[in-house]
């Protein structure tokens, strides 16, 4: 490095091939499964499966090609890892369609994954600059709020299985909450990166904690009593308990603050007793949890832990390495293509195949928090932090929820069930933390030539 | 279908589920172990050799580490280019501090070392415990302290 021009400096790796090897690696992990299951319903290798293969490999290849072109630096693993569950799902899904149930419907969600991708590149190729979004920080809040209250209102509005989350758009229906979380963590990172040294820094010390001041409890109070109000109105644990969750999450990574988490929990702790007291299906739930195998539970019509429990049996039978692909019960599980669809790769893959799935999954997370801790400006800390975290977050409250650690929640299982709003919603998040990360690997630009005090800006 | 069939089929799908995973846990690895470059004999021999003084002046450094502050952990490899500091949002390292100033300080490579300047800013730039004045070298491992932020340079 003694004189400019001299030896280049070695850039960091893109690692595209890698990407693209894992990438097809992936896929052909997802036409195996395809395979395996035809050949244990039909004992025959499915028809369908060369179109679907290419379908779901050329999507891939699509959504590789405009990842090199847009965004080089990104992360090389956040693609294939998102493609394996998004396949595996897919093809539990095809699975439960063949055994016999019948709103499980493979095509459509392959429809969602292709819409899903479009998603992708749209926001890889519009948002070239993620902290543009830090400038539509309020606007994000109000438009998180909007959608979240659209359920809420006369004629779009539509109550499903005891949850008023959807909106009618007339050819089809959305579930605008899988979008909530995304406006908000985008509303709350930018929010935090303004006011998180108030946050931080003011107050006192007691005991071992640092407490805040009354007056900045504020945001705290209004986003638990927002996420209380998606409950009582909404009849939606799930959500409740994310949204909050993940300001709790955010904040804490924005102050360093132990105070903050403990608050949150407190809050939370009275939030679900005041639920508990007030609402009887969140007695049931909690019932639920604690007896499941209590005989009057499992038969009671309303609330009942006939669903939980079909579940646990299923993982049960499943064991050590499963029954294999098309060999489980899943049509046993009601709900077992969406909510429960993790109980049914448990019942087909076994605890083996649960736990790679798990390790997936938490690899994605890692990436995005790699991701938060590479990203140079504050903003893409907190939104890569927080867009993790949800994701993490979410993986939880349902996979403790069907395994019975947790009081049972509806969520969907991220990228696996089907739907198509969470698929939408999870590949916009997933192309936000390819963006931050190009943004955060990529190297400073290089001088062109012996440039004196001239400098290279990157912007 | 014969038993027999599927249950090996069972198996194998499994045991390429996880050779994926560990497929994966390899691509990563750099992140665990740090990068493995064709020098990496060289540079260990280096390291080695350096160890023992404490005190730097040997080797280039070829990354800046944030080591206080809201960024603490952020890593930026040195290249040839000037590094900036401040809040401007086209600075190298983009700092969310009421005590920095946009543009408060840049790092810049010069005959071998990194030279620390002041841009002028308000409350200052800190090379270890002196106010920098002027551009001054930067040895391996003294912190430079930008209000909140402090980084330092390492090899």
């Amino acid at each position: 490095m003694s004189a400019v021009g001299g030896n280049p400096v070695p850039l960091p790796a893109k690692r595209r091939g890698a990407q693209l090897l894992m990438l097809a690696f992936a896929v052909g992990i997802v036409m195996l499964a395809y395979a395996n299951v035809g050949l244990a319903l039909d004992d025959q290798i499915p028809a369908g499966m060369l179109g679907y293969g290419l379908g779901l490999g050329g999507l891939m290849l699509a959504a590789y090609l405009v990842l090199a072109k847009f965004a080089p630096w990104a992360d090389p693993l956040i693609l294939p890892l998102v493609t394996l569950v998004n396949g595996i799902g897919l093809v539990m899904i095809y699975r439960i369609q063949e055994g016999g149930e019948d709103l499980a419907s493979a095509s459509t969600q392959l429809f969602w994954t292709g819409a899903g991708i479009v998603m992708f590149t749209v926001t890889l190729i519009v948002l070239r600059d993620h902290r543009a979004l830090q400038r539509m920080t309020y606007t994000a809040g109000f438009v998180g709020l909007a959608l979240l209250i659209a359920p809420l209102l006369p004629f779009i509005g539509e109550e499903r299985n005891g949850a008023r989350i959807w909106i009618n758009l007339g050819f089809s229906s959305l579930q605008p909450g899988e979008f909530t979380k995304l406006a908000l963590v985008v509303f709350f990172a930018g929010y935090l990166v303004a006011k998180r040294d108030v946050l931080a820094l003011a107050g006192r010390r007691l005991l071992f904690i640092d407490l805040p001041r009354a007056r900045d409890l504020g945001p705290v109070l209004i986003t638990w009593a927002v996420s209380l109000g998606v409950l009582i109105l909404q009849k939606d644990l799930g959500s409740s308990l994310l949204l909050f969750g993940t300001f709790i999450a955010m904040l804490y990574i924005a102050t360093q603050r132990t105070s903050w988490v403990l608050i949150g929990i407190l809050l939370f702790v009275g939030g679900a007793i005041l639920a508990g007291l007030a609402f009887s299906h969140v007695q049931d739930r909690f019932e639920v949890y604690l007896n499941p195998e209590d005989p009057a539970l499992y038969e009671r019509t309303y609330g009942s832990s006939f669903q939980l429990m079909q579940g646990l049996f299923a993982m049960a039978s499943g064991g050590i390495l499963g029954t294999g692909l098309g060999q489980g019960h899943p049509e046993t599980i009601p709900l077992s293509f969406s909510d429960f669809i993790f109980t049914a790769a448990g019942e087909e893959l076994g605890l083996t195949g649960l736990m790679a799935l798990l390790l997936v999954y938490a690899l994605i997370v890692e990436r995005g928090l790699r991701t938060a801790i590479a990203a140079r400006d504050p903003f893409s800390k907190l939104l890569a932090g927080g867009l993790s975290f949800i994701l993490a977050w979410q993986i939880f409250i349902i996979v403790g929820g069907v395994t019975n650690l947790i009081p049972l929640t509806g969520l969907v299982t991220p990228f696996m069930s089907q739907g198509g709003s969470a698929l939408l919603a999870n590949w916009i998040l997933i192309a936000l933390l390819v963006r931050m990360s190009d943004a955060a690997r990529r190297p400073p630009p290089q001088a062109i030539q012996d440039e004196g005090l001239t400098q290279v800006f990157q912007r | 279908m014969s038993e027999l069939t599927l249950l090996l089929i069972r198996l194998a799908f499994l045991a390429v589920l996880w050779f994926f995973v560990i497929a994966a846990v390899s691509v990563i690895r750099t992140d665990l172990f740090g990068p493995r470059t064709a020098t990496a004999p060289a540079r260990k021999a280096a390291k080695a050799a350096a160890r023992p003084t404490v005190k730097p002046k040997k080797g280039e450094p070829r990354q800046m580490v944030v080591t206080g502050g809201p960024l603490q952990g952020t890593i930026i490899n040195l290249t040839e280019t000037p590094i900036t500091i401040g809040r401007a949002n086209d600075a190298t390292l983009v700092l969310s501090d009421d005590y920095a100033s946009s543009r408060h300080a840049r790092l810049f490579p010069q005959d071998g070392q990194w030279i620390v300047e002041d841009l002028g800013s308000t409350n200052g730039t800190y090379l270890d415990r002196s106010k920098v004045t002027r551009p001054t070298p930067v040895p391996l491992g003294v912190p430079i302290r930008i209000g909140k932020t402090v980084i330092e340079l390492r090899k």
